[in-house]
């Protein structure tokens, strides 16, 4: 993975010392509390309902075991011993206090790690696909061009106070898993016609309220333009986006209000204005940086056919496990592991700085001492061998880590919510607790299926509810706790879409109930066991699903 | 006369700012509003004044280089400080306009924002009156390098590494 030079180690040190410098001028007064809240969100610092929240950036989700330590050492030294893993790969703690912050940053900084730009009206931390790199269905590495990217956008003098904030994926696979058309830039890496590399450029994506996917700005982009092409989209936005109403200020809005056609046209324009050959990368700087992320030493005796197949025959609990939480792997004898975040009755991206140094150990032990964050809030052992397996299920089991869920209806994605969040309308840790408990039986989430849930406290949609197979959204009603519920929607899946409102909100004691007669109607519905949650509603429609959620259940049709 | 920054020392203020009604007068150094420069142009320009132009941040440089291209000194204005749009409007007329007056931070300007201020062009700022000017004069070199080219002349992160390679 990428590692710092001199002139990365400089910039995130400096950038610590001036943090420093800003929060004493916070603590004596000197530096208003507005102004200070700029700066405090560019380093990644909160203020939130209980208290503070700081969040760590991980770039495009990679983690070394070092710096895995350093998490848990955090957790336990200015935490309450864990820390909470976001849909944007990074890691937020939820108690640490403002003095100790440049402290934290310090720490962070000793392992190559820093919380620059994860919040504010600036260029977020750049994401992609968590199996990059080991993936088959990929035409190149993309974190590469992650990285790339995310050093141009630091510090980025005409950028860093934006309309609002910016996110950037990539995607270089068939199956976009980076979910990039809900990005204000959606990046795919491709080959034209010709074969030469370069990018199908997305933008005005988004998810809050207004969600909507992203609409195609250029086709194919040469591999060598894709800084001043980003660089054009950034000033456009930047001149013409909306400061008047912070609701309307993302560059989805722009897109919207000038019509596609003209966004592209002004893209389009300031692009070919933009002559600067500094911006231009060259072949050799992509190579450059390609050496970063080059294939770790595979062994060619990592196969274990005969073992795998008998270690899946004596333990059913393994067997479980390989079935839900192995991912193919592009080198023959290898597996890219998932180690699941959402044990049930737990809250969704937790992770204790036990678990911290555990994985640590095993990421050194089993995959190149690397680990990755997924967009789905779990974490990812990409490099391990088959005949690794089963030691590997047995650690991580210990720790609670190996719940065989990936993909299934209790691998929920959820925002903090009403929990920790300011400006939540409603619980999501609380909601995903109680449907992971009404299909905590195995069997029953495996006669379901791939089926995502996507819980969001309030129209921000950090869990990224309009994008679920079924998508859940806090309201608040007279300061009751209610939820919308949508149907359809999906990212990271065949095809990105938006839900459909069921129909009016649910009450949170019904909640857990009507998702439970949301998949009754689709085990009803479907064609075939092979026809899964979203081709089902694809084909049937709303219509029964509506019908159901909000007929009465017997038992009140008994009470009226 | 109050006290600026400019090229990277602490200066007093050598230009009067004057309101749209102000009485103009007949010698010195003055900055005006863009609508006033157009709307008096021939009056400003005949005497013995030497005129500024303070542009709005939502003027868009490319419909108004031709009225400021000869001034000495354009001033850009940040109305809030988390108001970013004159970055780009500085960063444009140095990079693209090549633009090689006085380029004047006004408004809400602040230590904070000056380095990032600085990388795009700008090289004299009028900080608010509560800021510490020496403050302001440490901020501009307060990150030690930079990943990205502006309008400081920045070799690029990635044009550097060919070198070391
Ligand atoms: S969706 Fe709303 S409640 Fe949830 S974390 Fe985001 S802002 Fe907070």
């Amino acid at each position: 993975m990428y590692r710092y030079d001199e002139i990365d180690q400089a910039l995130v040190n400096d950038r610590v010392a001036q943090f420093r410098d800003q929060t004493r001028r916070f603590l004596d007064g000197s530096l208003s509390e507005d102004e200070f809240r700029g700066l405090r969100l560019r380093n990644g610092f909160y203020i939130q309902r209980f208290g503070p929240m700081l969040r760590v950036s991980i770039p495009y989700g990679m983690l070394n075991a070092p710096q895995l330590r350093m998490l848990a050492h955090i957790a336990r030294k200015y935490d309450k011993g864990y820390g909470h893993f976001t849909t944007r790969t990074n890691i937020q703690y939820n108690w640490p206090k403002l003095e100790q912050v440049p402290d934290i940053l310090a720490d962070l900084a000793t392992v190559q790690m820093h919380a620059i730009q994860t919040s504010g009206n600036c260029i977020r931390n750049v994401t992609t696909d968590a199996l990059a790199g080991v993936a088959r269905d990929e035409i190149v590495d993309p974190r590469p061009y992650c990285e790339l990217t995310r050093q141009w956008a630091s510090f980025h003098p005409e950028f860093n106070w934006l309309p609002r904030k910016f996110k950037i994926a990539f995607s270089a696979s068939a199956q976009d898993r980076a979910a990039t058309v809900v990005h204000d830039i959606g990046v795919h890496i491709r080959r034209n016609a010709d074969g030469e590399l370069g990018y199908t450029i997305y933008a005005g994506g988004g998810l809050g309220r207004m969600p909507i996917l992203a609409t195609k700005v250029r086709d194919f982009l040469p591999e060598g333009e894709l800084l001043p092409y980003c660089e054009a989209i950034l000033r456009v936005y930047n001149r013409l986006g909306r400061r008047d109403n912070i609701h309307r200020a993302r560059i989805k809005i722009v897109v919207k209000e000038h019509g596609a056609d003209k966004f592209r046209q002004l893209v389009e324009e300031e692009y070919a204005r933009i002559d600067d050959p500094a911006l231009r990368l060259t072949a050799e700087d992509i190579e450059r940086m390609r050496a970063h992320f080059t294939a770790p030493a595979y062994a060619a005796d990592a196969a274990a056919p005969a073992s795998f197949a008998q270690w899946r025959s004596t333990s059913s609990r393994f067997a479980a496990w390989a079935r839900r939480n192995l991912k193919a792997h592009r080198v023959p004898g290898y597996h890219a592991v998932m180690v699941s975040l959402k044990p049930i009755g737990g809250v969704t991206g937790d992770c204790s700085h036990v678990q911290l140094d555990a994985l640590a150990e095993l990421a050194e032990r089993y995959s190149f001492g690397e680990i990755r964050v997924t967009y789905d809030q779990n974490l990812l052992l990409a490099d391990v061998r088959e005949r690794d397996l089963y030691a590997l299920w047995q650690q991580l089991d210990a720790q609670g880590l190996a719940t065989p869920n990936i993909g299934l209806i209790t691998d929920i994605i959820a925002c903090p919510g009403l929990d920790f969040c300011s400006l939540a309308n409603a619980g999501s840790i609380g909601v995903s607790q109680d449907i992971q408990q009404r299909f905590e039986d195995l069997d029953y989430q495996y006669d379901v299926g791939e089926l995502r849930i996507k819980i969001s406290g309030c129209m921000n949609g950090c869990g990224h509810h309009s994008v679920g197979h079924i998508g859940i959204l806090g309201v608040d009603k007279h300061g009751e706790e209610w939820y919308q519920v949508t149907l359809g929607g999906g990212a990271g899946d065949d095809v990105a879409a938006l839900g459909e409102r069921t129909g009016p909100a649910i009450a949170r004691a019904d909640i857990a109930e009507a998702v439970e007669r949301i998949v009754q109607v689709y085990l009803e519905q479907r064609g075939s066991e092979d026809e899964t949650f979203l081709e089902t509603f694809r084909r049937v429609g709303m219509a029964p699903f509506k019908a159901r959620i909000y007929a009465e259940s017997a038992a009140e049709r008994e009470a009226a | 006369m109050s006290r600026i920054i400019r090229n990277r020392a602490i200066a007093a203020d050598d230009y009067t700012t004057l309101a749209d009604d102000a009485p103009l007068p007949a010698m010195g150094q003055v900055i005006v509003s863009l609508q006033r420069w157009r709307a008096e142009r021939g009056a400003l320009a005949g005497g013995g004044l030497r005129v500024g132009v303070r542009l709005a941040n939502t003027d868009d440089i490319a419909l108004v280089w031709a009225d400021v291209r000869e001034r000495p000194l354009i001033a850009l204005e940040w109305p809030k400080f988390a108001d970013g749009r004159a970055f780009t409007q500085a960063r444009l007329l140095r990079t693209r306009y090549g633009f090689a007056g006085e380029l004047r931070a006004v408004g809400d300007v602040a230590r904070d924002q000056m380095f990032y201020m600085r990388r795009c062009g700008i090289d004299s700022f009028a900080p608010r009156a509560d800021q510490d000017l020496d403050g302001c004069l440490a901020a501009l070199t307060e990150l030690s390098d930079a990943y990205q080219p502006a309008a400081d002349g920045v070799v690029p992160v990635w044009q550097r590494r060919r070198r070391h390679a």
